[in-house]
């Protein structure tokens, strides 16, 4: 038998950071996630459901409170919910079609700030990070590297980097070094 | 690194975020079960490998995931234009492809489909 007083749930990476002198990266506190895909048609009354906009422009994307939806696709989103609320409980009466599948736990990610964030991310990934070509608010899946990640910039120097959490340790290891290097 | 237009997310992103997908406007039959062996071939396997413009699949898997398809020239690798799956082809005839070569942009059926002796008796 599972003796349950030991089983407790470790965040990935808890308390791990790198602090270099232009950029720093620390892994964020676990948050749920929902990747929801539904038609135009449907994008109306999940909305406001969720209580936001989802956005329906590429690369964009909408917050509320610490809830954020980011455009991924012509039909999907990844909602972020930093409060950690059950979103997927949230969407279920929602009659019109969808397709909405909680992915708190597939993911794992991290806060690339500092002057130098933008160029610390940019020795993996190749899209154009500036801030007239990717602002505030900006969202997109990319790649960093080898793994795919889906970037959020929160503010001029500070990134939100979501990757799937069996690719978190290579992520953090190499935002690690491009972060020293920026 | 090259830049390729992606119709759905409607701006120039880096080759990294692609994968090719296979030469574009291929229909599949409607009924496939009374295909010959060689209509079957064709439809399969049988491509066109121009040397110059082509007509392909491709997707924006590390973005938005969509299938599109591109006219590309596979001399000079240039990007003529990008459009949406389900839109009809474009006019060729706008485009200006490098210079064929003597197999270059042949019917499926001019190519080599012939069918191998040992099956004929069959």
């Amino acid at each position: 038998m599972v003796d349950m007083t030991n089983v407790a749930r470790r965040p990935i990476f808890a308390g791990r950071q790198t602090t270099a002198p232009n950029a720093s990266v620390t892994v964020a506190p676990p948050a749920s996630r929902l990747s929801l895909r539904a038609p135009a048609e449907s994008v109306a009354g999940l909305s406001s459901v969720l209580g936001l906009d989802l956005p329906t422009q590429p690369k964009t994307s909408a917050s509320s409170g610490s809830r954020h939806a980011l455009w991924l696709g012509p039909d999907e989103w990844l909602v972020i919910d930093e409060a950690g609320a059950d979103l997927a409980a949230l969407i279920k009466p929602v009659a019109a079609f969808h397709s909405a599948v909680d992915v708190s736990h597939r993911n794992a990610a991290f806060v690339v700030s500092g002057k130098g964030a933008a160029t610390a991310i940019n020795a993996g990934c190749p899209q154009d990070l500036s801030l007239a070509a990717f602002p505030v608010g900006a969202a997109s899946r990319t790649i960093l590297h080898k793994v795919e990640i889906v970037l959020y910039r929160t503010g001029e120097d500070a990134f939100r980097v979501e990757c799937w959490r069996s690719f978190a340790d290579y992520a953090f290891t190499f935002l690690t070094e491009a972060a020293r290097d920026a | 690194m090259l830049l390729i237009r992606c119709p759905y997310c409607e701006e120039e992103r880096p080759e990294l975020e692609f994968r090719h997908a296979g030469e574009a406007h291929i229909a599949r039959s409607a009924e496939m079960s009374e295909l010959s062996d060689d209509e079957f071939e064709k439809f399969l396997f049988i491509r066109q490998n121009p040397k110059g413009l082509i007509f392909e699949r491709w997707r924006h898997v590390h973005g938005c995931g969509r299938f599109f398809n591109a006219a590309r020239d596979t001399v000079s690798d240039k990007f003529h234009l990008t459009y949406k799956a389900g839109e009809p082809r474009p006019d060729i005839t706008l485009m200006a492809p490098s210079g064929p070569s003597a197999w270059a942009n042949r019917d499926p059926a001019e190519l080599n489909v012939n069918t191998p002796d040992r099956d004929k008796g069959a």
